[in-house]
């Protein structure tokens, strides 16, 4: 027999129209957007050459030449924003790629397999995540020496336990679900399972997690480098553009409150774009809206 | 003078009329149902007496409760009256109660709270009613937890938290629908109790037309928010005036067609269980003994002819769910084998069990989990698709979908949605059309309609017995309820504490059962025709 199927596909307009009505979506986006424009305009063009250190403009105050101001080294603030600011998206974005990477399968594969397998990985996971992050980020980069590479690897490997964790807790609630059950009766295997019916429900809990780590990789990273163990000069970065402004916080306010204020808020930034992705990606909340 | 008096009471919720002018009277001492179809209202009628409505609510009418105007009193008011004078019990056991407080901290709570009596004298008026709802201090000390305790027993422990301080109103919103039959006899009896002890009024707000004939003096239909019907339960459902009263009581009896019956011995079995047990570690009792084993499934035998419907019945936690699993090689057996066409299928790793997963599909009771809410219909009903021999095409694995969904009266158009999308029957359909897709020879049921309304009901049996003839599906129905058992069943094998106790024709061991186990499931089980008749007597 035949019969006529047309039915209505949840068409990328349709997500698209929710995406627009939720409202810390598009300011998220809207700020994420601007931080990572801001960061490849850098690629081709700066105010002012970040390298050219002119003394004789050293610590001035924001003005039409410098709206930032400029640095001890009379470097302009505003260039070191924004080279700053693909250092810090790349190191956060990596290290989460190496903590979700790592950390979902990880997870995913305790919580089925349960007993003494889950219980080892998860002792060996808390051991890692009891390291505190710098501390451990900084052994790192002591062994391997300072720069931006170890600082992503730093970060990524605290990053594992964290989505090791929530992916865990996650899938051990949906395990028990009936409609598990159900895909058992009908002859799916573990690895199935947990990619088709596991994940996608814990999909969302992990993508906040996401930008959540995301927020925290581009502190780390500040801090790193605030310490001096992230990217070396003459690189910029935001934590190292801090530590400079430390001793002159009197003295030249804006070497500290624009860096600061860039973290904030592209920290924001993520934080309200992944809260807004939750709420689209809800199929509950097709409803309502 | 009645206790409560409702007078066109109405009630919005946002812009969604939930209520519309329903009337209704409790006199001390009478117990008056309130039955209704999901989402007609009932619960709401209960919680705008009890003032617990959600946010956004708005009334209109009047609720006089002991000379009290509820709809106009006050917070402080209405914590005074609840707990003391109105009582409460709920449908879910479960969670009904905290589970890290003592039963006895529970009980005692709201009588500190309303006589402001001392640790010590509440304590031991709590003592004192749990002693009266059945849990005797002996077995149950005041420092038992929720957890400790079976369903039928926290249903008791909610009973005496309502009843401590004998109130005058006692509301029991489906006290006994999580409940198996021999325990919801078990409530219902203590509830009659209480009732006459105290001179309470009761509301008895149920689904169940039975039970809410045993138990009441008159009865409230409500349909939409607004009363159908509301009289003298004996001459309400005698006489039936209301076409919807009417409909209700056929569909709470109602036995689908099925005119080819099926004839035991005409062929060779489909599945056979033979001695099959399971046993669950418990914990050790003492270091130097070894743990005695807990025997969920005892030496269990028994056959399933093709296209033979065979009910397995007995009270919860007797086993019948952990031997479904077995059959359904979801758990393994740690005696005996299970045969599916012939084929030992215990055992067996995942790659091997293929052809006979195809053949052997599962509709499970709740109609809300069984489903994954991120994927769409057409996903989740072609879940099993995959055991098929070849791998099909797009086009021609959406037809075999709409297909099972035609099938089982959904369209085609269904494919795109989501589960929370539909309604409880609709998505037992769902389960259904997920479990008939392959074409299987055999379909475990495990509670398929105990969670839903009884018209509802009565259409997805109507469904089973249609697609049992038209496909030739044999059946095997997990239940403890035993008109379900009667609507179905060819055969019907009645479970006790992991043995199977009894087994014959389902008429034979329905009505006329020699086993204790089954003697207890048949007097308990709530029967409408019995049920008016004994009214009739008592109301003339």
């Amino acid at each position: 027999m035949t019969m006529r199927i047309d039915l209505p596909e949840e068409t990328l307009a349709g997500v698209l129209a929710k995406a627009f009505g939720n409202r810390s979506f598009l300011i998220g986006l809207a700020i994420t957007l601007l931080v990572v424009v801001v960061a490849l305009i850098s690629f081709v063009w700066t105010p002012y050459d970040v390298t050219r250190l002119v003394i004789a403009d050293k610590t001035q105050a924001p003005s039409w030449a410098h709206w930032f101001g400029t640095d001890h080294f009379g470097r302009d603030i505003l260039s070191m924003i924004m080279v700053g600011a693909r250092n810090s998206i790349a190191v956060a974005l990596v290290a989460v790629g190496i903590g979700m990477g790592l950390g979902v399968p990880l997870g995913a594969f305790a919580a089925a397999r349960g007993g003494v397998v889950d219980q080892a990985l998860m002792r060996v996971n808390d051991l890692v995540f009891a390291f505190p992050a710098l501390l451990s980020a900084i052994m790192i980069t002591a062994i391997f020496g300072p720069g931006a590479v170890n600082a992503i690897i730093a970060i990524g490997i605290f990053n594992i336990p964290v989505f090791a964790r929530v992916a865990r807790a996650g899938a051990l609630a949906i395990w028990p679900r009936e409609f598990i059950l159900a895909a058992r009766a009908a002859g799916k295997g573990m690895t199935r399972i947990a990619v088709e019916h596991i994940l996608p429900n814990i999909a969302t809990l992990l993508l906040v997690q996401g930008t959540i780590q995301f927020a925290l990789g581009i502190l780390a990273e500040a801090g790193l480098s605030y310490v001096g163990l992230g990217a070396q000069p003459p690189m910029p970065s935001w934590g190292r553009m801090l530590f400079d402004a430390q001793t002159r916080m009197v003295t030249a306010p804006w070497m500290a409150i624009f860096p600061g204020m860039a973290i904030v808020v592209t920290v924001l930034g993520l934080n309200l774009l992944g809260d807004g992705i939750a709420d689209i990606l809800d199929p509950k909340s097709r409803r309502r809206r | 003078m009645s206790l409560l008096e409702i007078e066109n009471l109405s009630l919005t919720i946002g812009a969604t009329p939930i209520l519309k002018g329903v009337e209704l009277t409790i006199a001390p001492g009478e117990v008056v149902g309130l039955v209704g179809e999901s989402g007609s209202g009932k619960s709401m009628t209960a919680l705008t007496i009890m003032q617990l409505l959600p946010h956004l609510a708005r009334t209109e009418g009047r609720v006089i409760f002991d000379g009290i105007d509820i709809l106009k009193a006050t917070e402080d008011q209405m914590c005074a009256l609840r707990g003391d004078d109105i009582g409460m019990v709920f449908q879910e056991p479960m969670t009904a109660l905290n589970p890290v407080k003592t039963i006895g901290e529970q009980v005692a709570e709201g009588i500190r709270w309303h006589t402001k009596a001392g640790r010590a004298e509440a304590e031991e008026r709590a003592r004192k009613i749990l002693d009266r709802v059945g849990l005797p201090e002996a077995k149950f000390p005041l420092s038992r937890y929720p957890h400790e305790l079976s369903g039928g027993q926290r249903q008791r422990v909610v009973i005496a938290i309502a009843c401590a301080l004998k109130p005058k109103l006692l509301i029991a919103d489906e006290p006994t629908t999580a409940l198996d039959v021999v325990l919801q006899a078990q409530i219902l009896d203590l509830l009659r109790d209480l009732v006459r002890e105290n001179r309470m009024g009761l509301l008895l707000i149920s689904h169940d037309l039975a039970v809410v004939t045993e138990m009441a003096d008159r009865l409230t239909i409500l349909r939409h928010g607004e009363v159908t019907e509301a009289g003298d339960t004996a001459r309400t459902l005698s006489e039936q005036q209301h076409p919807y009263t009417r409909e209700l009581a056929l569909a709470s009896m109602h036995v689908p067609a099925r005119p080819k019956k099926h004839l035991a011995g005409s062929a060779k079995p489909l599945l056979e269980v033979d001695g099959v047990g399971r046993d669950y570690p418990s914990r050790r009792a003492s270091l130097f003994r070894p743990a005695q084993p807990i025997r969920a499934v005892d030496d269990v035998s028994l056959t399933i002819e093709p296209a033979q419907s065979v009910a397995l019945v007995g009270r919860s936690g007797c086993g019948k769910s952990t031997l479904a699993r077995m059959i359904l090689a979801l758990d393994k057996p740690t005696a005996g084998t299970i045969r599916f066409r012939g084929e030992a299928i215990t055992g067996k790793p995942e790659q091997a069990l293929k052809p006979a997963r195809r053949d052997m599909q599962v509709v499970f009771q709740d109609p809300y989990g069984s489903f994954d809410p991120r994927q769409k219909v057409e996903k989740l009903v072609a879940e099993p698709l995959h055991l098929l021999e070849k791998q099909l095409a797009k086009a021609e694995r959406r037809e075999m979908i709409a297909h099972a969904l035609d099938e089982v009266g959904l369209g085609p158009r269904d494919m795109g949605k989501y589960p929370h999308e539909f309604s409880g029957g609709q998505r037992q359909r769902l389960s259904i059309a997920r479990a008939i897709i392959t074409r299987p020879k055999l379909v475990v049921a495990d509670e398929p309609v105990s969670a839903l309304d009884v018209s509802i009901r009565a259409q997805i049996l109507d469904l089973f017995a249609e697609l049992n003839q038209k496909l030739g599906i044999a059946y095997l129905f997990i239940t403890h309820d035993l008109t379900v058992a009667r609507a179905m069943a060819d055969e019907v094998l009645v479970m006790h504490e992991g043995k199977i106790v009894e087994r014959g024709k389902t008429g034979d061991v329905l009505d006329h059962p020699r086993s204790e186990a089954a003697q207890a499931l048949v007097a308990a089980a709530p029967d409408l025709h019995r049920a008016i008749a004994r009214k009739m007597q008592e109301q003339g």
